[in-house]
């Protein structure tokens, strides 16, 4: 085993992870989330023409696989004249993908919130969007935390498809390292080993929030 | 003082609900003045709760004209037949509607079977919203109405606790507490006690009848009929989505006119014979 190697390569494929994997994640998730809350309401609509259109998003996101999303915004958009960088490229593939997927998650949770309390809301006084943000979604978040840990692990090792659209984040660096040094399992191994402290991190993160959201639950 | 006397609060006329198929109000007629303590009783599913949720807007009537004192006045069948024609069409409407809800829970507070706390936030959090994120009360201010109140029902002690560390009883008068802080002009109790351990009973219908001593209007779906005979200066007795019969509460219960009411009572206070 090369271990200079080892030790040489792990400092680029660690800041390609803090500079490329993990803003890009975290930017896409940040967006993601905006975007799944507001299809999560189309489809909690009353009203079937939303409803719809909220449907239609969810099915379309999971029905189709995020590397042909990614290539139709980055390779296919420009035969009509848009043209849009590597990295917005992926920050708006990655957020519209967790705009689908959470939205399941989001609607499940706020559907999850005893209908007493909306009543209890509004019977307060509250309007219907202030009781969905002080009222419904606080208790929703707790609920929906281990599923949206989930979608931000997996988007975290989904941003490697991004090197195929030129964005340099920890696996586009690891793919220039074998190529220069040809140790293909060394290198792609190192990388896949930081991946999974990232995500170990991650999943210790979650622990605390899910302590935290939990202080008011009687046990 | 007889309820004549009194200054009108509310007046429903022929209020009418459905739940598709289930024809559940049939035309009810409710007078509340000032100062009126009104017990709604009846077997379960005879829709004194659907009368008690139209009063706050959180049922929709399907026909019938409820008028507060002051505003606003709601026709409900004109009202749904304007929202009724297409979701584009009706906003105008809609609107109305909803500034109509509004206006009655301006004006109303509601007291829940389950109270509906809201569990993420300490008690004085759970009293203290309505004023200040609604009313625009300054939160100072607020804060000192609500353990004002919090004392009053004994529970000045609590106000850090959180909903989930409160008995069922503390619970229910911390729910009092939240609809009192509104300052509402009417407050409406939906069977308060009914999901309570007996022990703990008491002291919520002892808050109630401190309320009702104080001059607050209130309207009460129970089936405490002792409270309702002796806090109550109006009782109506539903059956099958009408009032079955309607006065004071030393008529209905002593000298009931109608056979239903009369069974009814029987069932309830002779519940083994």
């Amino acid at each position: 085993m090369d271990w200079q190697l080892v030790s040489e390569s792990f400092w680029p494929l660690l800041r390609g992870a803090l500079t490329g994997t993990m803003p890009l994640a975290l930017a896409s998730f940040a967006i993601g989330l905006v975007l799944a809350l507001f299809v999560a309401l189309l489809r909690l609509s009353p009203n079937p023409v939303l409803s719809w259109v909220g449907r239609a998003y969810i099915s379309l996101i999971r029905g189709t696989p995020l590397l042909v999303q990614l290539f139709i915004i980055f390779y296919g958009l420009p035969q009509l004249g848009i043209r849009i960088d590597p990295w917005p490229s992926a920050i708006i593939a990655f957020s519209l993908n967790v705009g689908g997927y959470a939205a399941e998650v989001v609607r499940a949770a706020i559907l999850s919130v005893p209908k007493g309390q909306w009543e209890a809301g509004w019977t307060v006084g509250m309007s219907p969007a202030r009781t969905l943000s002080r009222i419904i979604l606080p208790q929703a978040a707790r609920v929906s935390v281990p599923p949206l840990s989930n979608t931000f692990i997996s988007l975290v090792k989904d941003t490697s498809l991004a090197t195929l659209i030129l964005v340099t984040e920890m696996f586009r660096v690891a793919q220039q390292i074998a190529a220069f040094s040809n140790e293909f399992l060394l290198i792609y191994s190192e990388a896949a080993l930081i991946y999974w402290m990232f995500c170990t991190v991650l999943s210790a993160g979650q622990n605390v929030l899910e302590k935290r959201l939990d202080r008011y639950v009687a046990h | 003082m007889s309820p004549t006397d009194r200054a009108p609060l509310l007046t429903a006329r022929g209020i009418e609900k459905s739940f598709g198929d289930n024809h559940v109000l049939r035309g009810v007629d409710l007078d509340v003045c000032r100062g009126d303590v009104v017990a709604l009783i009846g077997p379960s599913g005879s829709g004194k709760t659907t009368v008690l949720r139209s009063l706050n807007g959180l049922e929709t009537p399907d026909a019938g004209v409820l008028e507060l004192d002051g505003g606003p006045t709601v026709d409900f069948a004109a009202q749904a037949g304007a929202t009724s024609t297409g979701w584009f069409w009706n906003r105008t409407a809609r609107r109305t509607a909803a500034a109509n809800r509004a206006a009655l829970r301006d004006r109303s507070a509601m007291v829940f079977q389950h109270h509906n706390l809201f569990p993420h936030r300490t008690v004085l959090e759970n009293v203290v919203e309505g004023p200040t994120q609604v009313q625009r009360v300054p939160r100072a201010a607020a804060v000192d109405r609500a353990e004002e109140l919090l004392a009053r029902v004994g529970l000045a002690e609590k106000r850090d606790a959180y909903p989930h560390e409160l008995s069922g009883g503390q619970q229910q008068r911390v729910g009092i507490v939240r609809a009192l802080a509104l300052q509402p002009d009417l407050l409406l109790f939906d069977e308060p006690t009914s999901a309570l351990d007996p022990e703990l009973v008491g002291e919520v219908l002892t808050v109630m009848k401190d309320l009702a001593a104080e001059g607050w209007t209130m309207v009460v779906v129970t089936h405490e009929l002792s409270f309702a005979r002796q806090v109550a200066n109006q009782v109506l007795f539903l059956d099958g989505g009408v009032v079955v019969e309607r006065g004071a509460p030393e008529h209905v219960f002593t000298d009931p006119a109608e056979e239903r009411t009369r069974r009814f009572l029987d069932r309830i206070l002779h519940p083994l014979d």
